[in-house]
């Protein structure tokens, strides 16, 4: 055990155990993590994609703004071990996307600007669990922190909820994405404490 | 953690020096290393390293793909250097 | 931690003694982990400020938020331990071998700066330039006002605000400051800049631009700094 440093605590705190997963702690700012560059592609551009089924859909910016979409209150919990409440999301849900689709695949697998990638059972993304964000706290949600829209899949650790996606490809298989094939778990639930392979 | 800007989230090799000798037990910061997609060779030190990420990535200075990936787990580490062509060390001894 | 001095209302160096401890070279820095009661760990880097062969010392910034240096900076004291790692670097590291050696440091990126200044033999030819907010954000003030001379060229910026009388530059780095200060590109200085991403990035490339080649330029980019 090393020496502990006197009078250090870090800066963590507690919260509402019921709301704060094992091994997380509470922050009232909202980090930026990242693993890359910042994309910047114009909406003009913009593209959401579904891959995979009998036939391959998309959607513009305009397109995709004018689908239904509900403003959901979510706790959200990184892998990194902070956690923040009742952040305000407004997207699209997955089940009205995965409507305009024909399938019967169990997995998806994101990708984004930027090249990243994240692996999802169609399960934890169906019945009002997961959506495509693109405002977050009222406001069009910020380069930095995945817009114009990200992946927002809030009961599965944050790393699961894609920064910058343009779309998904349904697969028969639970392929793993940029961190699950680096040592994160397959899964990632956070009450499980599904952090690494193996947990 | 505060908010960052986003220039700041960018480093260079130098910040993961220590990491780096406890990987490979040798000081790594001016490590020869080739690019796998674009062949560009730099020192570590110059590429681009993100750590505020649930691991370390490396990535190219030049064309920006991901060199290496690095994640510390409770008692072991992963290490995905599938992105480099080569990567020449000082030798010990 | 064997004693601490204040520099600035937001900067302290501390003094260390590492046990095993083999010393370092100008431009090295340190890894600190600090681990409290209950297990949790956190750490991070910081340069040396010591010329080789000096008591170790490193200078910590106060980063608003941060983790690690409002302890090191506000708690920390004499007879306190953690565990350090290093010397850490062999990219950014001089070594005095006579050539002219250009400085360009943003806030505390001036640290391991200070090292090779201080490790310099005195005969080499150094010029510094070093980016502040303010005159009381000038790190080393004093001693780098007392070694300056014929050898030791001190150039310094403040870019937020200036006392009375003040006839350094006030403005950030950019091309004509660079062109003003900086030895000519033939002279193939040693160049280190070390600082905020986006300070090294905006002189690097302003070097480039003077004729520096790029490789020539050795760099450190340090996640946040005040300055």
């Amino acid at each position: 055990m090393p020496p502990f440093s006197r009078g250090f605590q870090g800066r963590r705190s507690e919260g509402p155990a019921d709301r704060i997963p094992p091994g997380q702690h509470l922050v009232d700012d909202f980090p930026v993590l990242s693993a890359g560059p910042t994309p910047h592609t114009p909406l003009d551009e913009w593209t959401f994609a579904i891959e995979g089924g009998a036939e391959p859909v998309s959607w513009t910016w305009e397109e995709f703004q004018a689908l239904p979409s509900e403003e959901v209150t979510k706790d959200i919990h990184c892998v990194t071990k902070w956690s923040k409440l009742d952040t305000v999301w407004r997207g699209v849900s997955l089940d009205t996307l995965l409507g305009a689709v024909e399938s019967d695949a169990g997995y998806l697998l994101a990708f984004c600007d930027g090249g990243y990638t994240t692996n999802l059972p169609l399960e934890h993304v169906t019945d009002g669990k997961a959506w495509i964000a693109y405002d977050y706290d009222g406001e069009p949600l910020e380069p930095e922190h995945g817009g114009p829209a990200r992946m927002l899949v809030p009961h599965l650790y944050f790393w699961k909820s894609a920064k910058w996606i343009r779309g998904f490809r349904l697969q028969d298989e639970d392929e793993p994405g940029f961190w699950e094939s680096n040592g994160y778990h397959i899964l990632g639930d956070p009450w499980l404490e599904q952090r690494y392979w193996g947990d | 953690m505060a908010e960052m800007k986003t220039s700041d989230l960018r480093l260079d090799g130098n910040a993961i020096g220590g990491l780096m000798h406890e990987l490979f037990g040798v000081e790594m910061t001016s490590a020869t290393t080739v690019c796998g997609t674009c062949g560009a060779t730099e020192p570590l030190a110059r590429l681009e390293v993100y750590v505020h990420a649930p691991g370390t990535v490396v990535r190219c200075a030049t064309c920006k793909s991901v060199l290496m990936r690095i994640v510390r787990g409770p008692g072991r580490t992963w290490v995905e250097l599938s992105g480099l062509r080569c990567l020449e060390l000082p030798s010990v001894g | 931690m064997t004693g601490g001095v204040e520099e600035t209302s937001r900067v302290r160096t501390l003094l260390l003694e590492a046990s095993g401890w083999q010393g370092h070279r100008a431009g090295q820095h340190l890894d600190v982990r600090l681990t409290a009661p209950d297990g949790y760990q956190a750490e991070r880097s910081y340069s040396i400020a010591s010329a080789p062969g000096d008591p170790l010392a490193i200078t910590v910034e106060r980063l608003e938020d941060g983790e690690v240096s409002p302890y090191l900076v506000d708690v920390a004291r004499e007879g306190d331990e953690f565990e350090v790692r290093g010397p850490i670097g062999g990219y950014f590291v001089w070594e005095d071998d006579g050539n002219p050696v250009l400085l360009v440091g943003g806030g505390s990126g001036v640290v391991p700066l200070m090292s090779m200044i201080r490790s310099s033999a005195g005969s080499t030819p150094i010029r510094l330039l070093y980016s502040s907010r303010t005159l009381d954000d000038v790190i080393y003030r004093q001693e780098l006002d007392s070694r300056a001379g014929d050898k030791l060229e001190v150039f310094q910026t403040l870019t937020r605000e200036q006392p009375p009388g003040w006839t350094g530059y006030t403005r950030r780095i950019d091309g004509d400051m660079l062109r003003e200060v900086a030895w000519p590109a033939a002279d193939k200085p040693h160049v280190f800049v070390c600082g905020s991403t986006r300070f090294v990035d905006a002189a690097a490339d302003g070097l480039v631009a003077l004729g520096y080649e790029p490789l020539s330029i050795r760099t450190e980019r340090f996640g946040a700094t005040g300055g």
